[in-house]
């Protein structure tokens, strides 16, 4: 067989293909070629709603954990702000000097920013579930409470602040929140441990999920990629023509997934905020905070839409670069499995 | 590792020659075909394919070398979602050229096999002798130095394997190396030819 190769045009041939025909009808029109991996089928569509189902449940878990940990963060960082001096009545004790007395002591400490004593009136509010309505004080030994500010970010000396209040006033308790505070951050944390394992194993499940769906779909186009390969085409080219055709896949999914996601919180916090004030919401925002995700969660959706194309589009492009691998493993070993062997 | 299939084969294919395969079925033509066209590896032996040792190829050469080789296989192998010119003109496709450069030849190509008038018909719609023909047009569209086809007469009636001959030996006058792999006696007698009969794996030459 010769190196050289030689230019030439197609002659028409001394006797033609085809019976001789009647004069030329008009010219055909070509249609605009086709793309070389077909742009819609069975697989392709299942492969989409796939992936919108997996970014969608990704993008709801992205936002209900983020939603959850700032809803755990809240309430630590609310109890963590307050301190409480609690003042117990006593006969020989003038209760409006004592608690003057113990907020102007605990406001004499570094990090202590503001005090406020809870007057009698709403001391007996604070008693009206239990007491019932036009409690009078005075005919029982309530305490009284101071409720101390606090820099949360460099918290007074509480042991100076305890000892120091318990020489001048006897009768005073100083409560730090500590028991709660340290039972908020536990819970915090195991409830922010929780949502986390719950978004690495949606992640993962959408993961695999994304990646044999992948592989799933481009298994009913083996016969193109077997086809170009025999036509000439470089691995490279055949590559990158799956791969473009399942990014468009991958981002049509992702999107319609991310988006629905994007909706549901928009929705959902447009709902609290039309219904504010009502049982209903704040059951809801007790339980599950607000139902705004900010920037940062519209963000992680948009991250996540871009992992899932990402993800589709390397798997289709490793799957095609070794399904050329195997045609090739083939030819050199010709007792594996052969499609077309006589 | 598979029964032997084929041995002790030796033999050349001149630039510009005409030749039959034939043998019984099962004897091993398409195996020797697929050898021809790199998409199998002898066990043992030699194959030199322009001036190159084919064992000694990096795989990633391997299409540069099938570019310059016109395979026409057995079951055809169209793709179903492109159209007739949209197969013939796929060889050209990947290898990057614009379309506007080879629609003229592909059109004219397609007029000289006859399927000047489908064009734009899925293969799904095609008769088997269109399928052939537009099998073997895409096989001539780059125009190969050598034409490998596999039974290109299995699937028409003998007017049609005539005239598909006709294709093949105008072919070969424009000089490319054709190899033909029939079982079909009636096809070969209508041609002077080199003959090479496999029987039990084994290879005659008949000039």
């Amino acid at each position: 067989m010769s190196e050289s190769r030689t230019k030439r045009t197609h002659e028409v041939p001394q006797e033609p293909a085809e019976p001789q025909q009647q004069p030329r009808r008009t010219e055909m029109r070509v249609r605009p070629m086709g793309p070389i991996v077909p742009s819609t089928n069975v697989s392709g569509h299942a492969l989409m709603c796939v992936i919108a189902i997996m970014s969608f449940l990704a993008c709801l878990t992205l936002g209900g954990v983020s939603m959850v940990r700032a809803t755990a963060q809240s309430w630590q960082s609310q109890i963590s702000r307050e301190i409480t001096i609690q003042i117990k009545p006593d006969d020989n004790l003038d209760m409006e000097k004592a608690l003057a007395d113990a907020r102007d002591l605990a406001l004499t400490f570094s990090g202590a920013t503001g005090g406020n004593i809870v007057d009698r009136a709403a001391t007996a509010r604070l008693l009206e579930p239990w007491l019932g309505e036009g409690l009078d004080l005075d005919e029982l030994p309530v305490p009284r409470l101071v409720i101390i500010t606090i820099d949360e970010n460099n918290p007074p000396d509480f042991a100076a602040m305890r000892k120091a209040l318990t020489e001048i006033i006897p009768q005073a308790f100083l409560d730090d929140h500590r028991t709660w505070v340290d039972r908020l951050v536990a819970m915090a944390n195991t409830t922010a441990m929780i949502g986390t394992g719950v978004l690495v194993l949606v992640f993962s499940t959408m993961v695999l999920t994304v990646i044999f769906a992948t592989r799933g779909a481009l298994s009913g186009n083996r016969h193109i990629v077997e086809v170009l390969h025999f036509v000439g085409a470089e691995a490279g080219f055949v590559a990158s023509e799956f791969q473009k055709h399942f990014l468009r896949i991958s981002l049509k999914g992702a999107g319609a997934g991310g988006l629905l996601a994007a909706l549901f919180f928009a929705l959902a916090g447009y709902w609290q905020s039309r219904t504010l004030a009502t049982p209903e919401t704040d059951q809801a925002t007790a339980l599950f905070g607000t139902f705004t995700i900010g920037y940062g969660g519209y963000l992680g959706i948009l991250a996540i839409m871009i992992v899932i194309a990402v993800l589709t589009t390397l798997t289709a492009r490793l799957t095609v670069t070794r399904t050329i691998y195997e045609i090739d493993l083939i030819r050199s070993d010709p007792g594996r499995t052969d499609s077309y062997q006589s | 590792m598979g029964p032997e299939i084929l041995r002790d084969l030796t033999f050349d294919i001149p630039r510009r020659s005409f030749q039959f395969l034939t043998g019984p079925s099962g004897a091993g033509k398409t195996t020797l075909l697929r050898l021809l066209f790199l998409s199998l590896q002898p066990t043992r032996g030699l194959i030199r394919m322009f001036d190159r040792n084919i064992s000694s190829i990096p795989r990633e050469e391997f299409p540069m070398l099938r570019r310059r080789v016109g395979i026409v296989f057995q079951d055809f192998r169209l793709l179903d979602h492109l159209t007739t010119y949209e197969n013939v003109a796929l060889p050209l496709r990947v290898r990057g050229k614009d379309e506007s450069s080879y629609r003229a030849d592909v059109l004219e190509l397609l007029k000289w096999v006859g399927l000047g008038e489908r064009i734009n018909v899925l293969p799904p719609v095609l008769s088997g002798g269109e399928k052939q023909r537009a099998a073997i047009a895409r096989a001539l569209i780059d125009r190969p130095e050598i034409l490998l086809a596999d039974e290109p007469t299995g699937n028409v009636d003998p007017p049609m394997a005539r005239r598909l001959l006709n294709l093949f030996l105008e072919l070969n006058r424009l000089g490319t190396a054709v190899v033909i792999a029939t079982h079909d006696l009636s096809l070969m007698d209508q041609v002077e030819a080199r003959r090479m009969i496999l029987s039990q794996g084994r290879l005659d030459i008949y000039e």
